[in-house]
């Protein structure tokens, strides 16, 4: 049964693969001749056509597909227009720079939103619940370009204790990653209230006190286990966002990231080079979303006795 | 000296404007070892509320006064962390609707052997083997199997029985069942009931017995205390009760039940509705509706006292029905 599951939520997410990918194809081949970008103005017709039949892009678009389709399942990712380069080199260059920007974020969101929303949720009502639901409106609603200006003013600018932009230390890590980390902890923090507080007023939290359970069990035994199933859900929806939308971040701290290097491939039209991190990030997406639904599986034993044994009414 | 006794117990609610209403109201009540009181009323007459004010359950904008004294000690009087201490050894509570009184993410026996845990220094593994024997206790085939299942892996029946499990597991001195049948079907209804017996009468435990069905309380309870508007305003033994009802609210919820030996004539209903607690009439507050009305009736409240024929009885009235007045 367990097969089964993993069975179709693999199909399923192939399928989301090959439609990602099919749709970047197609929308890159149709917005736009990137010889008219990467040639010079002046360049005569003839050194037009013989780079569009060196890159292949006088053929037919269901030619183009198929020759890039059995490359791709090859593992060859193209070549960039720009510097000949292979895209899948150049991408796997950036990654791991943006997973760590990106990690290092949401290790900060998850370990400043999480418990704020429960203390709040606890609290409801209290100074500390309004106090922390205020500065979350502070900090969700602060756009990350304003932000991260703000702090490299404060701490590069004038204190002088972390360097503004690069990614050579530890150092260079905190204040990109606080820029980017600062609005997904404020709405997690919202998120995880809303969740522990629709919990909190379910009556096997009362059940839980009628036994004498302390605090501290009734939110970490009872409440917590069921509150993390939205909040799940939640992580699954951000942490691909957290990696491919750290574009602003990036730029404002000359992180070398992924983002950076999409928004420059964008403007290039530098076809492969847009194509593979496009696939890198639907993919961890993806990868994602099936382990948020492994984790319903194993949390929430309604989807899973669901599974094993059919529909119940 | 009983079990436990109540005092001029107050429940007092601030509302999400800021004014506080009281919809319990100097209830005063006490329960013997091994006995079964049953708590009567309409909805919102508060009786669940006085339940969960003695089990220290209220809600966090609810606030209790007056005295609940178990074993010499008054636990309204201790701080927070001893009351639930104390409470965890003497109290234990079953809810109406006891699918959602379970937690939905953990097997049922972990609930059980955490209540257990709760209450006895025990081995991880000696709670489960006892969880598992509490459940076969309540009558929950394969309780081994069953043990490792889900709330909602269950029926309605089932998870009351180990809701059962669950509040007898630390040996309570005390149960309180709050409509633990309402929400079942009749034929189960009555399992849960017996089962409810015989655990009160094999443990010796000390019962209150909240309903709004007069039906189950004849079948169940020793005494009842009926309750209008957050006050008791009758209690008496149960036959007594039944046999001759002193306030005109008591006599009048009589009226409203079906009998067999009354064939014939029609079932009576009484008029108007129960006062809202911020819109109380200054005297009794069942005045409005009361067939016996008369002066002095919306002057004073009138105050709860022990009959001079029957000193087990009480009744809160101006104008008590005569005994001589039949159902």
């Amino acid at each position: 049964m367990m097969l089964q599951f993993l069975a179709t939520k693999t199909i399923r997410a192939a399928l989301t693969m090959w439609l990602v990918i099919t749709f970047v194809f197609i929308v890159l081949r149709i917005s736009g001749d990137p010889t008219d970008i990467l040639l010079p103005d002046d360049a005569s017709d003839a050194v037009r056509n013989f780079y569009r039949a060196k890159w292949g892009l006088d053929r037919p678009l269901w030619d183009q597909y198929l020759s890039y389709w059995s490359a791709l399942l090859t593992g060859d990712f193209g070549i960039s227009l720009r510097n000949n380069l292979p895209a899948w080199d150049m991408v796997m260059d950036r990654a791991p720079k943006t997973l760590l920007l990106g990690g290092t974020a949401l290790g900060f969101s998850l370990a400043i939103g999480l418990p704020l929303g429960i203390l709040a949720a606890w609290w409801r009502g209290s100074s500390l619940d309004r106090a922390v639901m205020t500065t979350a409106v502070f900090g969700f609603s602060m756009p990350n370009f304003f932000l991260g200006i703000l702090l490299i003013l404060t701490f590069s600018l004038h204190l002088r204790w972390l360097p503004s932009s690069g990614s050579e230390t530890a150092a260079h890590l905190i204040l990109p990653a606080f820029t980017l980390g600062t609005a997904f902890a404020a709405q997690l923090a919202r998120f995880t209230r809303s969740a522990m507080i629709d919990v909190l007023t379910k009556p096997y939290m009362t059940t839980a006190k009628s036994k004498g359970a302390s605090e501290a069990r009734r939110v970490f035994a009872h409440a917590v286990p069921n509150a993390s199933v939205p909040i799940a859900t939640i992580l699954g929806l951000k942490v691909g966002e957290l990696i491919g939308g750290a574009v602003v971040t990036e730029t404002v701290f000359a992180w070398p990231g992924l983002g950076r290097l999409l928004v420059h491939a964008v403007a290039v039209r530098d076809l492969a080079v847009v194509q593979a991190i496009l696939i890198l990030i639907a993919a961890t997406m993806v990868a994602t979303n099936l382990l948020v639904d492994l984790y319903y599986g194993w949390a929430d034993p309604r989807v899973r006795v669901g599974r094993t044994k059919g529909a119940r009414a | 000296m009983p079990l436990i006794q109540v005092d001029t117990l107050d429940v007092t609610i601030r509302r999400r404007d800021g004014t506080p209403v009281q919809p319990v109201r100097g209830v005063s009540l006490c329960v013997d070892a091994g006995e079964t009181l049953a708590l009567v009323g309409e909805s919102g007459c508060g009786k669940s509320l006085t339940c969960l004010a003695i089990a220290g359950l209220l809600p966090r904008r609810a606030r209790a006064q007056g005295r609940v004294v178990m074993q010499d000690t008054d636990l309204l009087a201790l701080p927070r962390r001893a009351a639930r201490l104390r409470r965890r050894a003497l109290i234990a509570s079953v809810f109406q609707d006891a699918t959602n009184a379970l937690n939905p993410v953990r097997p049922i026996g972990w609930q059980v052997a955490e209540a257990i845990r709760l209450r006895r220094s025990v081995t991880r593994a000696e709670a489960g083997n006892e969880a598992v024997r509490l459940l076969g206790r309540v009558g929950l085939p394969e309780p081994e199997r069953r043990a490792r299942e889900y709330p909602h892996q269950f029926s309605g029946g089932m998870n009351q029985r180990a809701m059962i499990a669950l509040a007898i597991a630390g040996r309570p001195h005390l149960l309180i069942a709050d409509e633990a049948t309402t929400a079942l079907d009749v034929t189960i209804q009555a399992q849960i009931l017996d089962l409810i017996a015989d655990l009160q009468a094999e443990l010796g435990m000390g019962m209150i017995f909240v309903t709004h069905d007069l039906g189950i309380v004849a079948q169940a309870a020793d005494r009842a205390a009926v309750m209008y508007a957050g006050r008791i305003v009758e209690t008496a033994p149960v036959t007594a009760l039944f046999a001759s009802p002193r306030h005109p609210y008591t006599r009048g919820l009589l009226q409203a039940l079906p009998r067999v030996d009354h064939d014939g004539r029609p079932l009576s209903t009484i008029d108007g509705i129960v006062p809202p607690p911020d819109r109380m009439p200054p005297g009794c507050a069942f005045a409005p509706r009361c067939p016996r009305v008369g002066a002095g009736c919306d002057a004073t409240i009138p105050v709860s006292q022990p009959l001079t024929e029957a000193p087990a009885r009480s009744v809160a009235c101006h104008r008590p029905v005569p005994l001589s007045e039949e159902v």
